[in-house]
């Protein structure tokens, strides 16, 4: 189905399973262990053997020598993976470094061999057996340093590096209030609950793995290219994933190994990677240094905006598009923006939940707080005065829907704004200093091609297929409630079978694109189906209504399950998306409040309640998209307040590279959330008139927190994690 | 993991026994530690004594109006016990600010006492670490030092103790004892149990080889308030940046012990005297020779800090 037309009436309009808030249907098999991961896949490759992977000791060099002697001789072991044995290996597509090192090593905890064997512990004492040397090259760790030389970069290597509008400059010099700040946010890890995790098993020449991966033919692709097979003898199978958050977008070292290990071992083997070795073997979110310019007259009304970000990656890395955003939030005649891309040795970075717009905001965000304080305005009506309805570089293309004055209004409005007293510092509550924060949310909507294929059999059973992925956000349920829609069936009538690459290719999950596009591929796979059960029964299609497990033509009805009849009925399409998104900016909205209280004795900062209105195109599953938002919430509060990779700039690594070192927020951060969704349907999106939530809930929360802590504590932070160091250093103590 | 033997004690002094006669043998009884770094073979104990079956269980009350806490007594029992909460409330708070629910329902009072340093090298094998490795470095100096120590520390070593009940215990003035190899007794102050480890940080306490702990003795109770004020980055589920054990007299007078800023828990009682003065003054006499890095300055400002509001809090509670 191609989708080049705004979406007219269609059957999801019903909305009678569609947008009612639906418990997941796979909430069941989570909460009592029969949703099998992909390590615990002892069902289908019950004599796995085990792997464990050896990461490189250093961040750049070479391994001048690796002694295999003793490991080899251990107990238990079957096999060892290590560049030598595996053969030539090309790096897939969307990899920076290789998967597995040597002789050069590319960044720290690379990894450099696997060791098989029969058990877990045998596999893990053997890896410790093995003795590497490596010569040291000097290495590039510093951002900064790397920075002062670094090239300008565009998002891709086709984009322009930079984005022009007007002329910032003059009008910058011109304006009678000005900012000029710059701003740091950190390294971070994906930090998801379940390791990257693969079981490898070959029959012959063909490559079966259970795997978690959130583009299962990204995936596929890429592990036929790096192990250089046809594409037509791999098959990837990741029905159930423990999250991803964008770090399991692509094929990493435990896949490749295993498949490698599984061929040396001559049986199944098993790889995940260890804690310890995911922060620095596998991608982060990339450290940003911003410089942010604000212009505005005396009525508030920006005249020059400026964004400029700076940030590395591995020899053959892109950059965190931090300036995205800034290019379409508000109005103002004169913009630029443009990036920096510095080459770094330090482990490769690519994609984490909201790329791009989750660091960006957590400047821009502050930047716009701190000019609404030189223009002694409200923050929330300094956004509302620079909202634009059309995108700001191409005043002519207007946004498909956008209610971000909406949701600051909703939002001030149920969060008790006016109740904030806008002179830092001088709200008490015992030994807390209070605040509260605002910043706009904002993330763009993609949309990708996404095919499914749908059948009934003589049942009535309604079965979707689709190699889409559900990596914790509801993808499940949101299927069966498209199906069950478009089909006239009930949710319990609808069997979703996901992540398999053995069925159609879908949009996968990643970029906040899922829900949206895979649902309409889904729909579109109904519809041709709805097609096919009424040319069976020779009905008129035009005419016929689908409800209550039957189809009814006029004064006809026949159960579907009889439409199928023995042998059953099934179709398969794909939506096609034409070019309704250059025509008209899509994009999803929010407004972030939050209320922080910052310990007046020892700058602690602790999170009292927070506020998402969310304005995303029609929601699915108000459910499980509140969870998804909360989670991002969540996350905010770790971007804002704790979470860091800290490099070891002479060695060339992160640190704190476990659970215990890397913190993210415990329960006991987070007290008190609450998400409003505005009404809104974007017949420009799909045919679902949806959009993603996954990563709007994250975009601005972070700003929101450090502009809550400045009306707090009155002490401005411009480097993330905002950590009570920051506070101490920045405020005298006050008992 | 080092493939290890194993046996289970039958008594006390007989596990001392076992453990001295096998260089390289280590006691086991929650293993909330010691089993995560046997599995990074940061530990490598060649035979494991486990203990857990020693009948050293019990809370009971001593001829001196104090506590005798058996060694295996576990964290929440500890915690928990109606004459702790009443009487060294500041071990409770401790206890509780510390680890998760789980954790703590496995973990032993004498296991506690020996936990090991947090420091991120330490836990990486392919880093330099004198703790881990005696003579091969330390790569914590000059790197990555935010959670480390400020006082007491070494130009081999700069880890902390990292625990919070023997933080409050330091304050109770605790005694540990145990027993030796030879079936001779031992009693410890808390305050010479933990080293100040110079240039040999591999070994964090004053144990003798094979001496197993078999009690720690709280004192008769001084009455007071107990405060433990526990400063993390986030609100659970972390190690403390700064934490101080208080308790405080209604007459400005008390005892202080500060967390995360050593490798014991860090008190000097002459400082003691200055509380009536206030924290500055307090901090200034605990932190006299402090050597912080650049990542772990602010640790100096943080517990006259944290000082200042648990003086806060005792004046509110009084």
């Amino acid at each position: 189905m191609k989708f080049d037309q705004p979406a007219g009436q269609n059957p999801i309009d019903q909305l009678k399973v569609i947008g009612k808030p639906t418990n997941r249907i796979d909430g069941k098999f989570k909460t009592t262990g029969t949703a099998p991961y992909a390590y615990e896949r002892h069902d289908a490759a019950p004599d796995a053997a085990y792997g464990y992977v050896v990461g490189a000791g250093i961040a750049k060099g070479r391994i001048t020598a690796m002694d295999l002697t003793a490991a080899k001789a251990a107990p238990g072991v079957l096999a060892i993976v290590t560049a030598d044995t595996a053969g030539p290996l090309v790096k897939g597509d969307f990899n920076t470094a290789k998967l597995l090192g040597g002789p050069a090593i590319d960044h720290y905890h690379q990894a450099v061999a696997l060791v098989v064997a029969e058990t877990f512990e045998q596999a893990r004492a053997a890896a410790a057996l093995i003795r590497v040397d490596y010569a040291r090259d000097k290495g590039r760790f510093d951002l900064d340093t790397a920075l002062k030389t670094a090239p300008l970069k565009g998002d891709d290597d086709k984009a322009p590096p930079v984005h022009r509008v007007g002329d910032f400059e003059k009008a910058f010099a011109a304006a009678p209030i000005k900012l000029d700040a710059l701003y740091e946010t950190p390294d971070q890890s994906h930090a998801m609950m379940e390791p990257h995790a693969s079981i490898a098993s070959w029959a012959g020449d063909k490559l079966t793995l259970w795997t978690s991966n959130q583009m299962i033919a990204w995936g596929k692709g890429d592990v036929a290219k790096t192990l250089g097979i046809p594409k037509d003898d791999v098959r990837l199978i990741s029905p159930y994933i423990g999250g991803g958050f964008g770090g399991k977008l692509f094929v990493r070292a435990d896949a490749i190994l295993a498949a490698l290990g599984a061929k040396q071992a001559g049986r199944p083997v098993k790889v995940a990677l260890q804690r310890p070795l995911m922060i620095n073997n596998t991608t982060h979110r990339p450290a940003t240094r911003q410089r942010i310019r604000l212009g505005a007259g005396e009525d508030g009304k920006l005249t020059a905006i400026a964004h400029e970000s700076g940030s590395g990656d591995l020899p053959g890395g892109g950059p965190e598009t931090a300036v995205s955003q800034t290019r379409l939030l508000y109005a103002g005649a004169n913009r630029l923006t443009s990036m920096r891309l510095a080459v770094l040795d330090l482990p490769e970075g690519n994609a984490m939940r909201a790329p791009g717009e989750a660091p960006g905001l957590m400047a821009l965000e502050v930047a716009m707080d701190e000019m609404a304080e030189k223009l002694n305005m409200d923050p929330v009506q300094f956004r509302i005065v620079n909202d634009t309805q059309v995108d700001p570089e191409k005043p002519g293309r207007k946004f498909s829907q956008r209610q971000l004055v909406e949701c600051l209004r909703m939002g001030a409005d149920k969060f008790g704004w006016s109740q904030r007293n806008a002179k830092p510092r001088s709200v008490r509550d015992g030994r807390w200093l209070v605040g509260m924060g605002v910043a706009s949310g904002f993330r763009n909507n993609i949309t990708m091609k996404s095919g499914a294929r749908v059948g009934i059999d003589k049942k009535g059973m309604v079965t979707v297929a689709t190699d889409m992925t559900d990596i914790g956000t509801g993808t499940y349920t949101i299927i069966a409630q498209t199906a069950a829609e478009v089909m006239g069936v009930p949710l319990e009538k609808v069997n979703v079978l996901l992540g398999d690459s053995s069925f159609p290719v879908a949009a996968g999950s990643g970029g906040q694109w899922g829900a949206n596009s895979s649902t309409a591929g889904v729909y579109a796979a109904c519809m041709k189906l709805r097609e096919a059960v009424a040319q069976k029964l020779g009905f008129n299609s035009a005419d016929v209504e689908f409800a209550d497990g039957k189809v009814r033509s006029g004064n006809r009805s026949v159960p579907l399950a009889q439409a199928a009849g023995d042998a059953g009925l099934s179709a398969e399409d794909s939506i096609e998306f034409g070019d309704l998104a250059k025509k008209e900016q899509q994009s999803t909205f929010a407004g972030h409040f939050v209320e922080v209280g910052v310990d007046a004795y020892t700058g602690e900062i602790r999170i009292r309640r927070m506020l998402a209105v969310c304005a995303a195109g029609r929601i699915l599953n108000p459910k499980s998209a509140r969870s998804q938002v909360i989670g991002a919430m969540t996350m905010g509060v770790g971007a804002a307040l704790m979470e860091e990779l800290a490099i070891d700039k002479r060695f060339g690594f992160f640190v704190n590279h476990d659970l215990a070192s890397y913190e993210v927020p415990v329960h006991a951060d987070i007290p008190h959330q609450e998400v409003i969704f505005l009404e809104e349907v974007d017949p420009m999106s799909s045919p679902m008139k949806a959009k993603g939530v996954g990563e709007l809930g994250l975009c601005g929360v972070g700003a929101a927190i450090a502009n809550a802590i400045y009306n707090a504590s009155g002490v401005r932070i411009r480097e993330y994690p905002i950590t009570l160091d920051k506070v101490i250093a920045g405020t005298a103590m006050v008992a | 993991m080092k493939a290890f033997t194993y046996e289970r004690a039958e008594s006390p002094a007989a596990a001392a026994a076992a453990v001295a006669a096998r260089p390289g043998a280590k006691f086991i009884a929650g293993g909330t530690n010691l089993l995560d770094l046997m599995k990074l073979q940061i530990e490598e104990p060649v035979h494991l004594v486990d203990v857990n079956r020693l009948a050293l269980d019990k809370i009971e009350p001593t001829p001196d109006g104090g506590l005798r806490i058996g060694a295996l007594v576990r964290n929440t029992d500890l915690a928990a016990d109606e004459r702790v909460r009443r009487d060294y409330g500041v071990l409770t708070r401790a206890i509780v600010a510390g680890a998760s629910g789980q954790l703590r329902n496995k973990a032993t009072t004498a296991g506690n006492l020996l936990q090991r340093t947090r420091c991120p090298y330490f836990y990486d094998t392919n880093q330099p670490c004198n703790k881990r490795k005696p003579g091969s470095g330390c790569a914590a100096i000059g790197g990555y030092s935010r959670q480390l120590g400020i006082i007491g520390t070494s130009d081999a070593c700069i880890a902390t103790y990292p625990g919070d009940m023997a933080v409050a215990m330091r304050v109770l003035d605790a005694t540990v004892e145990t027993v030796q190899p030879s079936g001779s007794t031992r009693h410890i102050p808390i305050a010479d149990f933990h080293r100040v480890w110079g240039d040999t940080p591999h070994i964090d306490t004053n144990l003798q080889p094979g001496e197993l702990i078999t009690a720690v003795t709280l004192p008769k109770p001084v009455g007071g308030t107990h405060i433990y004020h526990k400063v993390r980055d986030r609100a659970s589920y972390a190690y403390a940046l700064v934490s101080v054990a208080a308790i405080l007299q209604r007459d400005g007078s008390g005892h202080v012990a500060i967390g995360g800023i050593a490798p014991k828990p860090w008190r000097v009682e002459a400082a003691e005297a200055a509380l009536p003065q206030g924290a500055k003054a307090v901090a200034t006499r605990l932190l006299a020779g402090a050597r912080p890095r650049p990542d772990n300055a602010f640790k100096v400002p943080l517990v006259e800090r944290t000082l200042a509001a648990v003086i806060a809090q005792a004046k509110d509670a009084a």
